[in-house]
């Protein structure tokens, strides 16, 4: 099928087009030179045009998504999406169902997601559901910071060994990149404890938080993986956690060859000044001084959309004390030899105090972290919020006025506290699509994603709103409304959005690393892998491996690994 | 003769995967590793089979009966689509695509079993874990209301009591209370046997609480247990480095049902401000959890899915398949890898023999006995691959192992049938 998008303004940011009026030919799924007079063509004539969105950290599938669904049916009931003759139906709102999420991306012109968190004995289960979300393209992060067999490694100053392991360990379970969660923290969360330092011990592994973090860094670059290493902090969601979150960003910073080696996530949930909840601040100011100094580090936002939330980590602990401050429901589920997860529902209050902070820290980042290149936009869907609400976050950022009507109706004592009034910032359209798109693709090192540029996937958003003629500072509702569903959506050369509905679904591809690697290598570590396993799984190593046919449209993407 | 290694047992929710197993001239002929039960399943699966499609009891070409099926559901205004704990999640996942074409309720055997363990943690929550967290960690397992001895035969050995982990090597280092309402095998094997009251487990769990937080009971007897015995075990459950709750039917469906849950899960929480405590319901068919898990992620609810409104919708006691049978609301049925004939009601099963049954199912059983259209199918683990989840909700693949008798598809293939002959015909 052959499309050619019309008169649109385009904004690539990787290929440095900046609003450009410009045509886009599309063939076979790729982006071409030019097109036939048969072509299809979309007039997109006073409208913006971007790369379909790219968003590098959302929890879509997976045991820990589903368990949500099941911990909240009162987050669906008023949500609901009949079937149609192009769709199935589902719920939403916080935690929808899989069909729903993929349909929900689509109408905001978002092409490709990230799962963000899925631990290895369970990823069968994240790709079972990943092969239930239609249209977008998909991955998934392990998380491996507190496996056993790693810890044994690392500890023992394994670390080609270690290496090696991830290696077989992405291909055979069809990953993308090293999660790190609460490192060493998990661990001891499987006691009913956590660390509170880097440099705290981890029994019995004799190991600390720091050289765990350095040590999947160091295989990171070994192994050559498209993503860096992808970390959530210690000390997540406590007052004060700023500091960490530096320490942790400069605990590799020697390991770093120019580029960035270390993306810290939802920085927001470790982006806290003060000393307890009361004296709480941001330490937004601190870490974005950090990161502009600093071009190893990329981080997302995970900022507070104000509303329901479902908060789901893989930090067991964090959650622990997440219910105890809440009196909310809780669950936990701890993953035998590899970590933890919890989930609590949350309701996100704008004259909260704590709530009100936390929802400058996320714009304090995004504004004061000069390269966009750095920073990219998330929610951490559902924890700050679904990600249906990015438009929201959007208009914050490109419009002062946007953001101090929401500051007139928080908390007084949170406003006073924050630097956001005094911040004048606002982000253009170029911007935006470097921080949803551009940037992200660019992190993962998704080569044919989030550009438009020729042979790239044609993977194309279109939103119904004039660049040239809005002024999105001022009528930041337009763009809001705009970019909530796009007047187009194309996947792979495909039309799948036609003013913000779903018009034609699909499968679309999980992708995965496959780490080259001797084989004589790949032959040692099995063998020893299988005598570990035995000790430490409830499940045979044969069991554990994940087919290729168990994916319903499986990319492999070979790596060439210095092993 | 091939041997076949790391067979996982389509048995119970255990999903032991360590089964070795011969096969010769395609049967099964020998059975390592798996529990007596497990033998049973893999070598007598041949027995009560059914060969044949049939229409009104009577023999049909399997394309006659398919168009049957698909004729009785396509013309149903509220059909029940109910039973698949004992096939695959692959198997389920189309089931739910039929269902919503048709705007029928969708309800897996959990309605019956575990339900009310789900809506107490829709309540209240879980804390909870994989089977190895507690083979490496617990030092105190809690069996209440259930019976791993005759239901789960090889959980104490392989995951629980009497396995061997990192930090917890064995039985002697671990200690096993068991609360029944009899003394059971399970409860013979444990340090400490509480012979609650019948339907008393409620007031055990809140006084066990209370004596957790607060140390001692103001009452002399609680559900049948003297004050100092409570005590006790509070200060054990305390004192433990990690506890494990495993609870059963004895608990979800005796007196208070969900509320029982919740007060579990209550005592669990508080547990959980001294040590680490986690629980656990032992689910009994092979894929009951992998029948929530994927009617979750694709509707939002784990069973009793009603999608008559177009959309999903969920509300135990209305959409659960025994309350809709109870008041005769539907007027066809699809049951698929399940007997509910010899486990509902009576004032259920009456309805459902006034009804267009069809059946999709191995062996021959009461429910095929009042059906229309029966279908028989491959068996899940044996005759056909797919996956299923543990009681723990770790997804494991099951294999095939021979092959199903002749002109025999497995659930999923004819599922797929019915709902692509559905669709040309709704739509």
């Amino acid at each position: 099928m052959e499309i050619l998008i019309k008169n649109g303004y385009v904004y690539d940011p990787i290929n440095k087009i900046d609003g450009e009026k410009m045509d886009i030919a599309v063939k076979d799924g790729k982006i071409v030179e030019s097109v036939g007079s048969n072509a299809k063509v979309i007039d997109a004539s006073n409208m913006l045009v971007m790369p379909g969105g790219v968003d590098i950290h959302s929890h879509i599938a997976g045991s820990k998504v589903n368990s949500g669904r099941i911990l909240r049916p009162e987050d669906h009931y008023k949500d609901v999406e009949p079937r149609t003759t192009v769709t199935r139906s589902g719920v939403g709102y916080t935690v929808p169902s899989s069909y729903t999420i993929g349909y929900r991306y689509a109408k905001l012109g978002y092409t490709t997601v990230i799962e963000a968190a899925s631990p290895p004995l369970k990823t069968r289960h994240t790709h079972e559901e990943l092969n239930d979300i239609p249209l977008i393209d998909k991955t998934c992060y392990l998380v491996l910071d507190n496996n056993w067999i790693v810890l044994d490694y690392l500890s023992q100053g394994e670390i080609d060994k270690c290496a090696a392991f991830i290696a077989w360990i992405l291909k055979a379970l069809k990953g993308y990149a090293i999660k790190i969660v609460n490192p060493g923290g998990v661990e001891l969360w499987g006691w009913g404890r956590n660390v509170e330092s880097l440099d705290d011990q981890v029994p019995p592994f004799n190991i600390t938080p720091r050289e765990i973090v350095r040590g999947l860094c160091k295989i990171n670059k070994i192994l050559n993986l498209p993503h860096t290493i992808h970390l959530h902090t210690n000390n997540l969601g406590k007052p004060g956690n700023y500091r960490t979150t530096i320490e942790t960003m400069d605990a590799v910073k020697d390991l770093a060859d120019g580029k960035p080696n270390i993306h810290v996530t939802h920085v927001q949930f470790c982006g806290y000044g003060g000393d307890t909840w009361i004296t709480l601040r941001s330490g937004a100011p601190e870490i974005a001084k950090y990161v502009n100094n600093h071009p190893h580090v990329t981080i997302d936002l995970g900022q507070v959309v104000f509303g329901e939330a479902t908060t789901m980590t893989g930090d067991g602990p964090f959650q622990f004390i997440l219910q105890s401050l809440t009196g909310n429901k809780w669950k936990n589920a701890d993953v035998e030899a590899e970590g933890s997860a919890g989930i609590v529902p949350y309701k996100f209050k704008r004259k909260n105090f704590v709530n009100a902070i936390q929802w400058t820290i996320g714009l304090e980042l995004a504004l004061l972290i000069k390269d966009p290149w750095r920073v990219f936009l998330t929610t951490d869907h559902p924890n700050a919020g679904p990600f249906t609400e990015y438009p929201r976050v959007i208009a914050w950022l490109m419009s002062t006025k946007a953001r101090e009507k929401t500051m007139e109706r928080i908390n007084k004592r949170a406003k006073k506290r924050s630097v956001l009034p005094s911040v004048d910032r606002e982000y253009t359209f170029y911007e935006i699509a470097i921080i949803t798109r551009a940037a992200t693709a660019k992190a993962l090192n998704l080569t044919n994603k989030g550009h438009l540029g020729v042979g790239a996937d044609a993977d194309i958003a279109i939103y119904n709103i004039n660049p040239m003629e809005v002024n999105p500072s001022k009528e930041y509702k337009k763009v809001r409304k705009a970019l909530r569903r796009a007047a187009y959506t194309i996947k792979g050369g495909e039309i799948i959005v036609k003013d913000g509905e779903i018009v034609k679904s699909f499968v679309g591809e999980t992708f995965w690393v496959k780490p080259t690697m001797p084989e004589e290598l790949e032959k040692e570590i099995l063998r020893e892998v299988a005598e570990k396993f035995k000790e430490y799984y409830t499940v045979s190593l044969e069991n554990y491996i994940i087919g290729e046919h168990e994916l319903a449209r499986s990319r492999s993407i070979t790596v060439n690994t210095s092993l | 003769m091939k041997t076949i290694s790391n067979v996982v047992c389509p048995f119970c929710g255990s999903l032991c995967d360590d089964i070795e197993v011969d096969v010769e001239n395609g049967q099964v002929t020998k059975v390592r590793r798996g529990c007596a039960i497990s033998i049973a399943k893999f070598t007598k699966y041949g027995e009560e089979r059914i060969y044949k499609p049939r229409i009104d009891g009577k023999e049909a070409s399997l394309e006659e009966a398919i168009d049957k099926a698909v004729e009785i559901l396509a013309n149903a205004k509220y059909p029940i689509l109910y039973g698949w704990s004992c096939t695959s999640t692959e198997a389920i996942n189309v089931g739910i695509e039929i269902a919503e074409l048709i705007g029928g309720v969708m309800d897996n055997t959990a309605s019956v079993c575990h339900g009310p363990t789900i809506i107490g943690e829709q309540d209240a929550g879980i804390s909870t874990c994989t089977l190895g967290q507690v083979k490496h960690r617990a030092d105190l397992i809690i069996y209440w209301g259930c019976n791993p001895a005759h239901a789960h035969p090889r959980h104490m050995a392989r995951y629980s009591a009497a396995s061997k982990g990192k930090f917890v090597k064995g039985r002697n280092e671990r200690k096993v209370i068991v609360v029944d309402v009899r003394k059971t095998r399970t409860a013979k094997a444990a340090d400490i046997f509480i012979q609650v009251e019948p339907n008393s487990d409620y007031e055990l769990l809140t006084a066990l609480r209370w004596a957790v937080k607060n140390g001692e009971l103001e009452q002399p007897k609680i559900a049948g247990i003297p004050a100092e015995k409570i005590e006790e075990i509070a200060d054990m459950l305390i004192s433990c480095r990690f506890g494990a709750l495993f609870f059963g039917l004895g608990l979800t469906m005796s007196a208070g049902k969900a509320r029982n849950i919740e007060a579990a899960v209550s005592l669990v929480r508080e547990l959980n401000n001294y040590t680490k405590f986690v629980m656990m319901p032992m689910r009994g068919h092979f894929n009951v959890t992998g029948a929530n898990e994927v009617m979750a992620w694709i509707t939002g609810y784990p069973f009793a899915v009603d999608f008559s409104r177009g959309y999903p919708f969920y509300n135990p006691g209305d959409t659960t398949v025994v309350d809709i049978l109870t008041r005769g609301d539907c007027d066809a049925a699809l049951i698929v890898a399940s007997d509910p004939v010899s486990g509902f009601p009576t004032e259920a099963v009456r309805n459902l023999a006034k009804i267009p049954v069809i059946t999709i199912d191995p062996h021959e059983t009461p429910t095929t006995m009042i059906s229309k259209v029966v279908i028989p199918t491959a068996l899940v683990g044996i005759e056909a691959e797919g996956s299923a989840y543990r009681m723990d909700a770790v997804p494991l693949r099951l294999k095939k192992l021979v092959d199903p008798p002749p002109n025999i598809l497995s659930d999923e293939e004819v599922l797929k049938m019915i709902l692509k002959k559905l669709k040309e015909r709704v739509g």
